[in-house]
């Protein structure tokens, strides 16, 4: 027994470990699955729900903004599931294979599974009952941490994608993975592989929308040595959205995540990704919009386990209202991975005197032969700016939109693929046109 | 009636005056010079022409077309055909040229409950006028001043000014920072846009520049005010006696 003073359980996490123990029995997986489950929900249990006073969870304080937990979700009916049918309308435009989620539970006959190859598709309930090869290598060992959020997650793990791309395969299109939810309020605990091999090109997108659900989802992704993904992530939730990437990158390989939220409630973002192998380029990039009581959380762990890589972060939040955005980002340099190379910009536009934004940029570095640099900024809208616009006849909202345009333009620009670069810009340009 | 009338403006900046009982009145198509010391008003008076806030007004009033435009946004005031080249033009990172003369054009228009210029049309108007000034299709597509040169800026100005046609446009020191040629090309630009139906404020600190604008009248501003006009003749006298004996006068 730990000597630890452990604070008394809130009512959120006691109903979390009800559902836990009643689910149990019934949660896909048996043997080393349900050993997992196990040991993860121990972990959690002797944690609780991440509060302030875990550094990482300093400003998002969880046990506190959950007053209770949701029951877990059932099974979408039908209803569910025509409702879900136009979800995901932020990346319709882009000819993706469309995979479609509610309330976290694959809905197979509204995804597009018409075969390709080199491409294997499947839900992450299926791959457990079966204790799928794949899931018993990746599953809960991609980036082992001991986060609490993402303990839970494994302990109660339901259902989620399981995509694997077979080395030197280039996906003819981009997986857009939907995730919508029912009317009906619930907590879903999603976990989704996806494995990409060497030298294999997939784009991978990700749209969450919801009610007042509680999301915790967390996506384990492994590139394969010389391949190369793009992720896209799209949150607009209006409940609780608790999202954890865990990453694991080879060598030779080439990734980039792209994070938008706009019109989301509270959400955690969280990344834990790891340069495993020499010569890799890695690219971490968000836009957050936010009004309202809406907070953001954009916290990430950046390790450099293998030299010769670089990785470049960039977010950037525009705040109105009494919102809240967060961003912590750490790289860590280990001692062997040398002409490491990093660059971490965080920068916070604030349109309101009650927003607030947390910057907490980190390095460790070990290795004496790297450079890494980062840089945090917050401020208001430049008023000499606006007075140029305005005085050349443009509106003071106008100004406005095109100066925060121009803001967060620099870190959307950045996205390669001209079809999401689009998509992403145009998700924000509505959201500044429905400003008041 | 006259284009614009300032009567008796009182201008304080965070408690110090700027402005102390300036008069002026500006005729149609007329080009009138504002010269005058540092520090005696003059890019203050263009600022709050152009409604810029933090400028206290406490006293007095500026008739555009006989009619107080002081409450007027800045947006508004360039509706009504106010336009300002500014004497530091910024710099707005990410806002394509061409996106923000075209907003800004559309927007005037709107105001004045005109139609918006189609994208053809636009693109011919700003082609012409551009090549006129040597502004190049390059400096276009980049974002409004960023990484240009002083002299670019400047002709940056001009090209809006050329584009949005104003009726009444202030010129604040347009040609500070300027080599031979570039206040050449500027103030052909500038020359080609007088008009009966425009009106110009060009100020300046040095006589050069009026070479080449050459003005209707001469006004001189000492200590926030005009304390002198005269006729073109007037600069030249400035040039060979200095400002020395408006600033005694008005002390």
């Amino acid at each position: 027994m730990n000597a630890e003073v452990r604070a008394i359980k809130t009512s959120a996490e006691q109903a979390l470990t009800s559902a836990y123990e009643a689910a149990r029995a019934s949660l896909p997986g048996k043997g080393a699955v349900a050993a997992l489950r196990e040991e993860a929900f121990k972990r959690f249990d002797a944690k609780g729900l991440p509060h302030r006073r875990v550094e990482e969870w300093k400003y998002t304080d969880l046990r506190a903004l959950m007053r209770d937990a949701l029951p877990l979700a059932v099974p979408p009916d039908a209803a569910a599931k025509a409702k879900a049918k136009d979800a995901g309308k932020i990346f319709a435009a882009l000819n993706c294979r469309r995979l479609l989620f509610v309330d976290g539970a694959f809905v197979p006959e509204a995804s597009d599974l018409t075969p390709e190859p080199g491409l294997t598709i499947g839900s992450m309930a299926d791959a457990l009952a079966k204790n799928d090869a794949l899931v018993a290598a990746h599953v809960g060992k991609v980036f082992e941490t001991g986060d609490s959020a993402v303990a839970l997650n494994t302990s109660l793990m339901s259902d989620g994608a399981v995509i694997h791309v077979a080395a030197g395969t280039v996906l003819e299109r981009p997986i857009h993975l939907v995730f919508a939810s029912s009317e009906t309020p619930s907590a879903a605990f999603i976990r989704s592989l996806i494995v990409v091999e060497k030298d294999a090109q997939a784009i991978i997108a990700e749209s969450h929308e919801s009610n007042v659900s509680q999301i915790n989802c967390a996506l384990e992704m492994v590139i394969g040595d010389g391949a190369q993904v793009d992720y896209y992530k799209a949150t607009q939730t209006r409940g609780l959205h608790v999202a954890s990437l865990l990453l694991t990158v080879g060598a030779k390989a080439a990734f980039n995540t792209f994070a938008l939220n706009s019109d989301a409630s509270l959400v955690r973002n969280q990344s834990f990704v790891r340069f495993a192998g020499e010569g890799s380029n890695g690219g971490l990039r968000g836009v957050n919009l936010l009004r309202g009581k809406e907070h953001v959380d954009t916290t990430m762990l950046i390790e450099h386990a293998a030299g010769h890589c670089a990785s470049r972060e960039q977010f950037k939040s525009v705040l109105d209202g009494q919102s809240h955005n967060v961003f912590q980002g750490k790289i860590v340099v280990k001692p062997h991975a040398q002409k490491t190379d990093t660059k971490m910009m965080t920068r916070a536009l604030l349109l309101s005197d009650e927003a607030e934004a947390d910057n907490k940029p980190e390095l460790e570095i070990f290795a004496d032969d790297v450079v890494c640099g980062h840089g945090a900024t917050a401020g208001a809208l430049d008023p000499n700016l606006k007075f140029y616009l305005m005085s050349r006849g443009i509106d003071d909202k106008q100004a406005e939109a095109l100066l925060i345009q121009a803001f967060i333009g620099e870190t959307v620009e950045e996205i390669s693929h001209e079809g999401f670069r689009e998509a992403i810009m145009r998700a924000a340009l509505e959201w500044l046109e429905t400003r008041g | 009636m006259s284009l614009l009338e300032i009567k008796n403006l009182h201008v304080e900046v965070e408690d110090k005056k700027i402005l102390n009982g300036l008069n002026l009145t500006i005729e149609k198509g007329q080009v009138a010079a504002i010269m005058g010391p540092n520090g005696s008003g003059k890019s203050t008076l263009s600022y709050v022409l152009a409604g810029k806030d933090a400028y206290n007004i406490t006293e007095g009033d500026i008739l555009l077309d006989g009619e107080s435009i002081l409450e007027l946004a800045p947006d508004e005031r360039a509706a009504k055909g106010v336009f300002l080249a500014f004497q530091y033009p910024v710099e707005v990172p990410g806002v394509a040229t061409m996106t923000f003369l075209r907003t800004a054009l559309n927007a005037q228009r709107k105001l004045r409950g005109e139609g918006e210029y189609s994208t053809p049309d636009f693109i011919k108007l700003v082609r012409e006028t551009s090549a006129k000034l040597g502004v190049s299709q390059e400096h276009l597509r980049r974002a409004v001043n960023v990484g240009f040169s002083g002299g670019e800026k400047k002709r940056n100005e001009i090209l809006q000014m050329a584009i949005l046609q104003p009726r009444l446009a202030i010129l604040d020191e347009t040609d500070s920072g300027l080599d031979i040629d570039a206040l050449k090309t500027v103030s052909e630009g500038v020359n080609r846009l007088r008009s009966p139906e425009r009106s110009m404020i060009v100020i300046t600190h040095y006589q050069r520049l009026l070479n080449y604008i050459v003005p209707d009248v001469v006004h001189v501003m000492s200590k926030g005010r005009v304390v002198k006009s005269g006729g073109k003749e007037l600069a030249l006298e400035l040039e060979a006696k200095g400002y020395a004996q408006y600033t005694d006068e008005a002390a």
